[in-house]
Order: structure tokens, then C-alpha cells, then sequence
């Protein structure tokens, strides 16, 4: 019965989020703008990744976990995409800016959209990017924009949800047998580089962090590292070197993983374009 | 009655699509019951969790109940601002979710479990007392399970697993 109510339902423009903008100059708001897509696209991409998970996770909890790992943030991403529509004013919608930009305009950091690999690496990036996402979206609360404050309240309860759970198997595989261990350390070792890019900044984020908007990116590195710290220690894991290595994502510029990403992820729209539930 | 008394009795009536003994009023979705200028109630709204599937599912389920308690001009909006959490179900909700074998979050509102849980996210667990038996001798199945908002425990002491509705 559920399936039939929301197949019947046929999207209402009075359905849609309502949305009172905030009233910024115009520098503010295409910054704010490029800083929800920064933000939402990077949930939007590691859902997705996410999902691939669907029927081939190792036991049947954890593929309920990762499937609600994914809707989370979808459901953020949708947020996220729907401000960002609304803001910029062009008409573009969650939809349309979900699934229908070229690889360059997405702005998700890079990690996100690496392949999965296998449960360690799944858990490992999880763990690393959702503590990160705690401490963002715990600053995020209390930003200047009352919409991006509303999104972080809810989002940051899910991203510590996240943390414990996927810090909870860095912990047993890290610890576990001599397999489990290697294939943790690796994962580790080979995902580490990408999170510089996290606490890499711009003029967008010099003048979202003067306005009160956003934390300036760089002021979350030391605490992110005081956050991961003890969970890698506890599961034995060795804290891999600094690498010189920096990925662009958030500036649109993409590992070779993204251009098969987004084929499967818009394969919809763009076969069907404007097709709706 | 006023018009926005008339209004929320139909919204009571309005049930959560995944727990139907739960109406939209007792999960504290609704925010606000205006009057539009020409008259028409405006239903605002606010999503409970972010991925939540059945969000579109409730806006056309509330449309439809006002249209048929003699509001067909009704508009039912989203907002985001403020934000949903579970602390907004109401005394009612929770007995009601207690009553379904459905374990009524944690108040993880009240400041010492949230710092508890911002302290230590990694180890903290609240203990969850069964909603059948009543016994606080439970453990954690699956921190995931039927819906995006709940988890799956089951309690030691009469040995019946049982939904939890999460905290957020």
C-alpha cells in the first residue's frame, strides 16, 4: 500500500520546501552557493558510493547499515541541493542539480567518490569523513545562515551515528586477525592523503568564515586529528606519514573514478529527461 | 473552533505511513496552521530524518485529509527552520510508541547524554529499557534496521527483540 500512495503522488509545487532567503550581497550568496555544493555534493557522492553496497554487504545488519548510510545523506544532499537551488535563483532544483551537471561542476571532495573497495576500506573512509562531518556540522550549527544552522542540527545527530558505527569496525578489523589488520592498515594508508583537501580553502571560504557562515576550513584540521586519533590507536592501526599529495575535488577538478560515477548515478535523467516518480 | 483548531483535529488524523499509530501531530512534525490571505490554511511541516522515504508520502497524505475535511485549497508546505528532533514527540507519541513494542527514544536532549554522547561517541550506548517486560537488561542487535529511524535490540530478561526509535 505504501509503494501505491507514493507512486500516486504527483509532485505539487506546493509540496516543495519552503525556503525564506536570507538576505546577502551578491559576492556572499554565489559564495554560499559553491559552498552547499561543496558540501551537499560530497554527501550526495558518498551516497551514492554508498549504495553500491545494496545486496553485497558481508552480513545482513551491516547491509542495513550501509543502505542507511547512503539514505542519510541523500536525504542531507537533498537539503543541501534544494537551499543551494533556491539561493542561486535560476530555477534549478535538488533534481536538476543532482543529475544533471557535467563532471567539472561537482564540487565533492575527492575521497567521496573513490571506489569502495572492500568493508575495511568502506568503513575506514566512513569513519574519516563522518568525523569530520561532526565536527563541521557541529560548527555549522550555530552559523549566521538560519537555513544552514536548521540542515546541521539534524545532520550532525546522523554523522555521530555514523562515527560510532563505522568507528566501531575500524576498531574490530584493525584489531582483529592478521588479515583483517592489513587490509585495515592499507585502507587506511591509501585514503589518508585525500583528507588534506578537507582543510584546504579558498576566498569563498575567507569570506563565508568572515560573514559567520562557515568555519573556515582549516581551524577543523587539529581537532579532526585529536578526534581519530585514539579510535586508530585502539585498533592498532600505524598513523600514516604527510604526503605532499593534494586532491582538488571541491575546486571541480576529479580522480578518473568520477567520470564512472556519474554515468550509473544519471543514467536516469538523462535517458529520461524530466521523468518523475 | 477556531479555523487552526479545526485544522490540527484533521491533522491528528493524519497517521505516519511507517507507524501508523502515530499521527503526524504526535511525531511533532507540525510546526505551524496559519490562514493564507485568501482564507486557504497553510500546513507547515517540518521532515523528520534526512532520508526519511516517506516525506513525500505524508505531504500528499495531509493534503488529501484536509481536501476531504473540506479544505481542498489547503497548502501543506516543508519548512527546515528549526530543525526536527526526536525530543519534539509529544508524551502522547512516545505512549504510543511505547504501546506499539516500539522503544521511545532516549532523551538525548538532556544535556549530560548529549555531552556523554559528544565525549565518548564511540563507546557511549544508553541503556534502553524493554518495552514489553520493562527490564533495563538489554543489548544492541543491529544499530540499523526496519526504517532509517530505528535500531534493533533485544531485551535479556524476557528474551524479545524489540525496535528502538533513534535518538536525533
Amino acid at each position: 500500500m505504501f509503494v501505491t500512495e507514493l507512486l500516486q503522488t504527483t509532485p505539487d509545487p506546493a509540496a516543495e520546501t519552503a525556503l525564506t532567503l536570507p538576505d546577502y550581497d551578491p559576492e556572499t550568496q554565489a559564495a554560499l552557493f559553491r559552498y552547499l555544493l561543496r558540501l551537499g555534493d560530497s554527501v550526495l557522492i558518498l551516497g551514492q558510493r554508498t549504495s553500491e553496497w545494496c545486496g553485497h554487504a558481508p552480513v545482513l545488519e551491516e547491509e542495513m547499515a550501509l543502505a542507511n548510510f547512503g539514505l542519510d545523506l541523500i536525504g542531507q544532499a537533498r537539503m543541501l541541493l534544494t537551499y543551494a537551488g533556491a539561493l542561486e535563483g535560476k530555477g534549478r532544483d535538488e533534481d536538476t542539480l543532482a543529475f544533471l551537471r557535467y563532471e567539472h561542476e561537482y564540487r565533492n571532495v575527492t575521497m567521496t567518490e573513490l571506489p569502495n573497495g572492500d568493508f575495511a576500506r568502506t568503513m575506514v573512509r566512513h569513519f574519516l569523513f563522518a568525523s569530520w562531518m561532526v565536527l563541521l556540522w557541529a560548527r555549522l550549527q550555530s552559523s549566521a545562515d538560519p537555513h544552514l544552522a536548521a540542515i546541521a542540527g539534524k545532520a550532525v545527530k546522523e554523522a555521530r551515528y555514523h562515527q560510532r558505527h563505522a568507528g566501531g569496525w575500524v576498531v574490530r578489523l584493525g584489531d582483529g586477525t592478521a588479515l583483517s589488520h592489513d587490509k585495515t592498515q592499507a585502507a587506511l594508508d591509501d585514503l589518508w592523503p585525500y583528507t588534506a583537501e578537507w582543510f584546504e580553502s579558498d576566498e569563498d571560504d575567507a569570506r563565508l568564515a568572515q560573514a559567520g557562515i562557515a568555519p573556515h576550513p582549516g581551524e577543523l584540521a587539529a581537532p579532526w586529528r585529536e578526534t581519530v586519533t585514539p579510535t586508530l590507536a585502539e585498533a592498532q592501526l600505524r598513523m600514516p606519514p604527510e604526503s605532499p599529495f593534494r586532491s582538488h575535488g571541491r575546486w571541480g577538478r576529479h580522480s578518473e573514478h568520477m567520470g564512472h560515477l556519474l554515468p550509473e548515478m544519471q543514467y536516469l535523467q538523462r535517458a529520461y529527461p524530466g521523468g518523475k516518480w | 473552533m477556531t479555523a487552526p483548531d479545526a485544522i490540527h483535529a484533521v491533522l491528528a488524523t493524519v497517521p505516519d505511513p511507517e507507524i501508523p499509530n502515530l499521527s503526524i501531530v504526535d511525531l511533532g512534525m507540525v510546526h505551524r496552521v496559519t490562514v493564507a490571505e485568501n482564507g486557504a490554511p497553510l500546513v507547515e511541516l517540518l521532515p523528520t530524518y534526512s532520508g526519511c522515504p516517506a516525506t513525500e508520502a505524508i505531504a500528499a497524505a495531509t493534503r488529501r485529509a484536509l481536501a476531504q475535511a473540506g479544505y481542498p485549497d489547503a497548502v501543506v508546505r516543508f519548512v527546515l527552520t528549526p530543525a526536527w528532533s526526536s525530543d519534539r514527540i509529544t508524551a502522547e507519541g512516545r505512549a504510543k510508541l511505547e504501546a506499539a513494542g516500539i522503544a521511545p527514544p532516549a532523551c538525548c536532549g538532556t544535556p549530560s547524554d548529549a555531552a556523554r554522547a559528544t565525549a565518548a561517541p564511540l563507546t557511549y550506548h544508553p541503556t534502553i529499557p524493554c518495552p514489553r517486560c520493562g527490564s533495563r537488561n538489554t543489548e544492541p542487535l543491529s544499530e540499523f534496521s526496519s526504517t532509517a529511524c530505528k535500531a534493533l535490540l533485544r531485551c535479556r530478561a524476557c528474551g524479545e527483540p524489540f525496535e528502538y526509535f533513534k535518538p536525533i
